[in-house]
């Protein structure tokens, strides 16, 4: 089960890729609009991971601010909790656990499902059915991966503030008022902008890996599993080389 | 060495006007290193029934693939109802496809919707502005002509392989089309069925002037449906003639499929 074996693997896998992200542009987002599907897919790619996204949000707070204070506390700059907290979750780890979330979740779902829909020719089924599969499946599950995950993320990180706060309060007593006022205090725009925005590549990704490898499963059950199983790991991996890259991107244009 | 028994079905059937509906010239298709077709000719006449004969792996669905644009040959023509498939853009090539049915080797049901859904979605794709009331008025039509009526609201994983056969059969001709391309239509089906299968191909032949390529490994199926017979081998249309005539041959490769 090796992903990439080789650089040339990985340089024709890369290609191939590109090209499949390409045709999104030059295709995909095209009239007509399946404006019914993409509803329907925002509803269960976005709400139904909800859960999932709250609960691992408010855990992460909670912990996050728990493991953070000993070491605050013996600098004596407790005072500074919910600032360090605020700006950790909102820059780079609500943003990316989420992601990542998202992509064990909705990625291998949409691998899964539409490998299966390949292997049993239910794809050519659509397409001799007056309809484009590119348009029907691909583009609908990509713009909705790519609106969602922020949506989450903002959620998301708003319930780990929340779990951050219980954190907080679990030592000394905080009004919830006092405590947002203190976080929002000390975030501005440029650190929220750049991390909405990241999560729309990352949305973008995991939508386009899992309908790429979906697209190219082969034969057989094992052919879909493996289709689901490197569609996580493949975005995965591009959401740290995207996360990366936007961190550059933003220092680059002095949005720090 | 090819044995091309016959020409025409016009001469068979004495009927001179009959036009051709689909004409395939010099088809060439590979995968890879693998050659499928190799410079395959076939051409299928207004109301006849081609089955096509070929061994497992010979390329009889990558030749009707080819002919619905799912697989773009690597060379040659295929002509439908007049217009070249090969060079069509995306529009088109949907007028032209909901002419034609097409029935998967493994039916491609859609296995998220319920059976109702499955037949609606070819119906609202390709007649945008089809009202509520005839949907549901030939959703109910097709699955009366397969006897699967009450099956309407399930989900196919809750069918028979049978009855999910009967009901893609439904989906492929729920747009009345002109020409059906069948793979393999009666295999995994008990014998009265598979009958029954013949016999509504043949009605719907009669009724709307249909005209179908069959793929089919079931003699009983080919005898009672082939107006004529093809049999591909080594990407070649190695013969070609009626049910009797192939029947009859003596050439050892065509034989081995009547024994
Ligand atoms: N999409 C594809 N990619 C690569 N090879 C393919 C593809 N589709 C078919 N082939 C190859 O083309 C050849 C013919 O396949 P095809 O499905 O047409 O056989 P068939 O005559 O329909 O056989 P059967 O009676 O078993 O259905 C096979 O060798 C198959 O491996
Ligand atoms: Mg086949």
């Amino acid at each position: 089960m090796s992903l990439i074996t080789n650089t040339e693997d990985f340089l024709e896998q890369t290609g191939k890729i590109s090209r499949f992200a390409g045709h999104f542009f030059s295709h995909g987002i095209k009239p007509r609009f399946e404006i019914k599907e993409l509803l329907s897919q925002c509803y269960l790619i976005g709400y139904k991971s909800f859960p999932l996204v709250g609960l691992t949000g408010f855990i992460m707070g909670l912990v996050l601010t728990m493991q953070l204070r000993p070491s605050l506390v013996s600098y004596g700059v407790q005072s500074e909790l919910p600032v360090m907290v605020g700006i950790a979750i909102v820059r780079e780890i609500g943003p990316v656990i989420t992601a990542l979330i998202f992509a064990g979740k909705i990625g291998s779902s949409i691998g899964a499902e539409l490998g299966s829909m390949k292997v049993t020719e239910q794809i050519d089924a659509m397409e001799v059915s007056g309809t484009n599969p590119y348009k029907y499946l691909v583009a609908t599950r990509v713009v909705a991966t790519t609106l969602m995950l922020p949506i989450l993320t903002l959620l998301g990180d708003a319930i780990s503030l929340f779990g951050a706060y219980i954190g907080v309060n679990i030592s000394s007593v905080t009004s919830l008022r006092f405590f947002f006022t203190q976080v929002f205090q000390s975030l501005t725009y440029s650190d929220i902008v750049p991390a909405v925005i990241k999560t729309l590549f990352f949305g973008f990704a995991v939508g386009i890996i899992g309908c790429y490898k979906g697209f190219n499963s082969t034969k057989g059950t094992q052919g879909v599993g493996i289709s689901a199983n490197s569609a996580v790991v493949l975005s995965s991996v591009l959401i740290f080389i995207i996360d990366l890259l936007t961190v550059q991107l933003t220092n680059l244009i002095g949005l720090n | 060495m090819p044995t091309v028994l016959n020409t025409p079905s016009d001469e068979k059937t004495g009927t001179v006007t009959s036009k051709p509906v689909i004409v395939i010239e010099h088809l060439y298709k590979q995968f890879g290193r693998n050659v499928v077709l190799e410079d395959f000719s076939l051409t299928v006449y207004k109301e006849e029934n081609v089955v096509v004969l070929g061994k497992s792996g010979a390329g009889k669905s990558v030749l009707i693939k080819c002919v619905i644009g799912l697989l773009k040959p690597d060379k040659g023509n295929i002509m439908v109802l007049g217009e070249n498939v090969t060079a069509l853009n995306d529009d088109d090539l949907d007028r032209v496809r909901s002419k034609v049915g097409f029935l998967f080797q493994a039916n491609a049901l859609y296995d998220s919707m319920t059976v109702r859904e499955n037949l609606e979605f070819p119906l609202r794709r390709h007649w945008i502005n089809i009202s509520q009331k005839e949907v549901e008025k030939m959703v109910k039509e097709a699955l009366e002509n397969v006897a699967l009526l009450h099956t309407l609201d399930m989900m196919p994983s809750e069918l028979s392989g049978g009855m999910l056969k009967r009901i893609a059969l439904a989906r492929t001709l729920i747009l009345k089309p002109e020409i059906i391309l069948y793979d393999e239509p009666t295999t995994g089906l008990d014998p009265v069925t598979a009958r029954e299968i013949d016999q509504l191909i043949l009605k719907l032949q009669k009724k709307y002037h249909t005209s179908s390529i069959i793929i089919s490994h079931d003699m009983n199926c080919v005898k009672n449906i082939a107006d004529r017979v093809i049999l591909l081998l080594d990407g070649k249309c190695y013969a070609d003639g009626s049910y009797d005539e192939l029947e009859h041959s003596t050439d050892q490769k065509i034989k081995q499929f009547f024994e």
